[in-house]
């Protein structure tokens, strides 16, 4: 019988050395992301990085995205749909994290739609077309092409604008402080520099909501 | 008496055999999922080889069964050398052969080093080395 508590209370320990442990680690990953926040504000928003919402909101909802991620897709709405029911109080900011192989093909592509000004006609419709060319075990970035004109771009420039070295310096940076930041997953979304700490669109809302009422508390 | 107290110690070998394995798959858990660090190809297999550990090695406490041995000493030896290869893979013995760069983790890549030097790959090698070491004393002990 003894050996059957000994043999209970070891497996108990391990479990609860095993949620203390990570409890603690990430209130201390928290911790140190919400301080970095405060001092290396570019680390979550670059100067080249797309934005969507009013230049005065208080809260910022940083998204490392890749083009070929299939959650991405799906959470794309639940983000429009957060910023148009908050107006002026939500910013959106897409960095660029293209895990999935080749996928900075498309951030290309995406980059060289920016500069005819059809950015999110061109995200909407790769997201849209995405299991057409971004299957795990066939992807074909090709196909993307077929797709294009239906946001109204310019298939020509796009061709040519989209091997400007200065996008590829721009994934890489954006590369870089994904690695700074612990974005191993797309999405991975930080609102306020505050790091979403289970992936989740119920907790999404509830950090952004938390944001919200922290920032316009009337 | 002695023969109880014998039953005993041996029960005890083997139940800190199966802590080490505990530990050891709580802790590559921990790295994973709370710490979020990616395990490489070669982590992988040496998790085949440990997770069956806890529940062989938990089986063979309740009633204690010597022979628990047998099946627990080839997946902690097979488990050992694929450590042992990784440690080298590690400190650069073995040159990691050149592949094309995926977004997967490099078997060689630096997670944490625990007081300047102790690697994941090092922690899982002793583990290893230490419920091998607790096998074979119990092996020892039951055939004489």
């Amino acid at each position: 019988m003894k050996t059957h508590l000994i043999f209970g209370l070891s497996v108990i320990g391990l479990i609860l050395a095993f949620a203390v442990g990570s409890s603690y680690y990430k209130g201390k990953q928290a911790e140190k992301i919400g301080f970095l926040a405060q001092e290396n504000a570019e680390l979550f928003v670059r100067d080249h990085s797309q934005t969507m919402g009013s230049d005065d909101a208080k809260v910022y909802l940083i998204e490392f995205m890749d083009p070929a991620c299939e959650t991405c897709a799906a959470f794309s709405p639940l983000v429009k749909q957060m910023i148009v029911t908050n107006p002026g109080k939500i910013k959106l900011v897409l960095r660029y994290a293209p895990f999935h192989d080749g996928a900075d093909y498309f951030v290309k592509i995406l980059e060289a739609a920016k500069k005819q000004g059809k950015y999110w006609e061109t995200l909407n419709v790769m997201y849209k077309t995405q299991p057409y060319w971004a299957s795990h075990h066939n992807p074909q970035p090709q196909r993307i092409w077929q797709f294009l004109p239906q946001a109204g771009v310019d298939m020509e420039r796009i061709r040519k604008d989209m091997n400007d070295p200065a996008i590829a310096k721009l994934i890489d940076q954006d590369l870089a402080d994904a690695k700074t930041l612990n974005v191993r997953k797309t999405p991975g979304f930080f609102v306020n520099g505050k790091p979403l700490q289970t992936f989740g669109s119920k907790q999404l809302l509830q950090l952004v909501q938390s944001e919200l009422k922290a920032n316009y508390p009337n | 008496m002695t023969q109880s107290n014998r039953k005993k110690a041996n029960w005890n070998i083997l139940f800190l055999c199966w802590l080490v394995a505990g530990i050891s798959a709580t802790g590559s858990l921990f790295f994973s999922h709370v710490m979020e660090f990616a395990p490489c190809v070669l982590c992988w297999y040496q998790r085949i080889f440990l997770f069956p550990l806890i529940i062989i090695l938990a089986a063979g406490l309740f009633p204690f069964d010597k022979s628990v041995v047998k099946y627990a000493l080839p997946l902690a030896i097979i488990g050992w050398f694929t450590a042992a290869y990784h440690n080298l893979l590690y400190a650069g013995v073995i040159p990691e052969s050149i592949q094309p760069c995926t977004q997967g983790v490099s078997c060689t890549e630096e997670y944490i080093e625990l007081f300047g030097f102790i690697s994941i790959p090092m922690l899982s090698l002793l583990s290893f080395s230490i419920i091998i070491a607790f096998l074979i004393i119990l092996l020892r002990r039951t055939t004489q």
